[in-house]
């Protein structure tokens, strides 16, 4: 398609086209929050300020409801990671009839609207803890952890099962002929093996859980969270701090990003320096014990 | 019909999922006889096994299939008091869905007509808005998948994914910002003297309607890119040095094999779209009402949950019959979707 200059010019439009429309409405909005102008915008522009920060951090509403939605993110990420990788385990092994009715009930939650998972959390926690007299479970926050638990555990399942198909069956059976138990293969071998997905899935539950909205604005009730408030301020009307919130939201992640980037290539570079010396280790047996065998053994 | 009933029939459903599963299993071990292996507790260890069952059970009973189940049944209940709730005139009932279809009985028509008119463009312009975000990132799609060197497509992914972590709310802040009447786009078309007055973009619901497009782009580009991605690069080659033309390499090679791809980002971006809440909440114009603000105020302004549980029933089954129909349309089993 893009053999001749002109598909080549054509696919090239198009990209910046539609990075310019995920990135322009983002980018205008950051500009305003660095404007003296009250009303959100970026021309004329009247002068630069940071007074926009400085009220934003003073909403007292917005810092309460960052620290609420960190520690829900952080219960999520406690109940979402084990609960996701509990899912995978169990759907590898679930006997092959079984499965399709349990693959439709854990991915459901991700087909459901995030409202509905949070109305039917509520009401079914209002009822029962009610019944049963339990009302100090009955809080926003447990609610919340709840219902966004529900869904995200079934992103990190995903997020295990592709890792746990790349598994390698045989360094099971190797620890169990050395006469490791069962326990001992979990904890040694397959858990080290899914570290990266155990770090990628908790970052995602994290941020998914920090950015909900939909599900948490019914199971939070009277408790407010980062989303909630804004909710709250951006229907009051439209302030420049809103912005400055965006802007800051916008480094943290592109910051983290590019963290979790390095992080990756680093640990990249280091498997790729290991197997080299592992490489290099074996030539080097190979070439003082027998060259033939190695030679015939080798093209993996 | 009482409502004690109905709480029984709720509990009995996840008993019997379970009976069901059980049951499975026990048949397939007897079918496949001695090769069907260590049993499921012998193949993990106990302690990893107990955990296994306890948080699967977890999160399948209590966080997924008991509050749908209770919201199905509030549905079908009339709003009472607390203290007549379970009483004798806790009775089965379906007010809650004859509310949604004629409302209190004060409409002219006799039908609720604000509902059932925001309810069909909810799902009209779900099902449009999911169509030209097909069209929108099939191209880029195909490009990361089949075109883009390797450097290149690292650079797209992270440019694609950092928009999507600043929050529902502050992405529908930044399309009011742009759309307003007195917003970044008027300015720039008055200032070129395209117009003489500013448009009301948000009252129009353009804003709405862009915003609910943007707001869901990134859902659609990533079950298309996996689709393409397996596709064999030899096809393609083959198919050009026969001829074809490049839009028929699209219509009969790579478009039939990303079906699956299609199928999950089309019922993503369509779900998504018509539960939206924050968009409609911050750009719906004063005349117009998207569905999900109604079941959020059923709620907390009217206070009415079990007719807010009703319009919920409702928004799900819409969704899954749209679920089934692209299945169907692209003749696909649920299981083939995520792949």
């Amino acid at each position: 398609m893009s053999r001749e200059p002109f598909g080549r010019l054509l696919v090239g439009l198009y990209l910046v086209l539609f990075f310019l429309w995920l990135f322009g409405p983002l980018a205008v909005m950051a500009v305003t929050a660095f404007n003296v102008s009250a009303y959100p915008q970026i021309h004329p522009f009247e002068g630069f300020t940071l007074d926009w920060f400085a009220r934003l951090l003073a909403d007292r509403d917005v810092v309460y409801g960052v620290r609420q939605s960190f520690w829900i993110g952080l219960w999520v990420v406690l109940l979402s990671v084990p609960t996701g990788l509990a899912g995978a385990l169990v759907m590898l092994q679930i006997d092959r009839r079984a499965r399709g009715l349990y693959y439709l009930v854990v991915v459901s939650p991700v087909l459901t609207p995030g409202v509905i998972i949070g109305i039917s959390t509520v009401i079914f926690w209002r009822e029962w803890t009610f019944a049963l007299d339990q009302r100090w479970l009955y809080q926003g926050t447990v609610l919340t952890v709840l219902a966004q638990s529900s869904f995200i555990s079934a992103y990190t399942m995903l997020i295990f099962l592709s890792r746990l198909q790349r598994f390698d069956r045989t360094l099971e059976e190797a620890a169990l002929d050395l006469g490791a138990s069962r326990t001992r293969i979990f904890f040694d071998i397959l858990l080290p093996y899914l570290r990266p997905a155990i770090f990628t899935a908790a970052v995602l539950a994290f941020l998914s859980s920090f950015e909900n909205y939909n599900t948490t604005t019914f199971a939070i009730l009277a408790d407010k969270t980062l989303t909630t408030v804004l909710a709250g301020r951006v229907r009051q009307g439209t302030t420049p701090a809103i912005s400055a919130l965006a802007v800051l939201i916008i480094l943290v992640t592109v910051v983290g990003a590019l963290v979790y980037e390095l992080a990756k290539r680093r640990e990249e570079r280091a498997r790729l320096r290991r197997a080299a010396v592992a490489r290099r280790a074996e030539v080097a047996e190979e070439l003082a014990g027998e060259p033939a065998a190695g030679v015939l053994r080798s093209p993996a | 019909m009482h409502a004690s009933v109905g709480k029984i029939l709720v509990l009995a459903v996840p008993v019997l999922l379970l009976l069901a599963f059980l049951l499975l299993g026990l048949w397939e071990r007897r079918a496949l006889g001695r090769a069907a292996g260590p049993s499921f507790v012998a193949r993990n260890g106990a302690p990893v096994a107990i955990w296994l069952v306890l948080m699967v059970g977890f999160w399948t009973i209590v966080l997924i299939v008991l509050p749908l189940l209770h919201m199905v049944d509030l549905s079908f209940r009339p709003k009472l008091p607390p203290a007549q709730v379970g009483g004798p005139q806790d009775l089965y009932t379906l007010d809650n869905y004859r509310f949604f279809l004629f409302g209190g009985g004060f409409s002219a028509s006799g039908w609720n007509d604000t509902h059932i008119q925001a309810f069909l463009i909810t799902i009209l312009a779900s099902i449009l808005i999911t169509i030209l975000n097909l069209a929108l990132c099939y191209p880029l799609a195909f490009y990361m998948a089949k075109v883009a060197p390797e450097a290149r497509l690292r650079l797209l992914m992270l440019l694609l994914v950092t928009p999507y972590w600043v929050n529902e709310i502050l992405r529908a802040f930044a399309f009011r910002i742009l759309f307003g009447t007195q917003g970044v786009l008027n300015k720039a078309l008055l200032g070129a003297g395209l117009l003489t007055e500013p448009i009301d973009f948000i009252g129009q619901n353009v804003a709405l309607y862009a915003g609910l497009s943007y707001a869901y782009l990134l859902l659609m580009v990533f079950p298309l890119y996996n689709a393409i991605e397996s596709l064999d690069r030899n096809q393609l080659e083959a198919a050009r040095d026969l001829g074809a033309p490049w839009w028929r390499i699209h219509l009969d090679i790579v478009i039939p094999h990303s079906r699956p791809g299609i199928a999950s980002g089309t019922t993503l971006v369509f779900m998504l779209t018509a539960g939206a809440l924050a968009a409609p909440q911050v750009l719906s114009g004063p005349n117009t009402l998207w569905f999900t603000p109604i079941v959020y105020d059923r709620f907390y302004q009217a206070f009415n949950w079990p007719q807010g549980a009703a319009y919920a029933f409702i928004l799900l089954v819409t969704c899954i019959v749209f679920v089934l129909g692209v299945l169907r349309l692209f003749r696909l089993g649920l299981g083939e979707m995520h792949r």
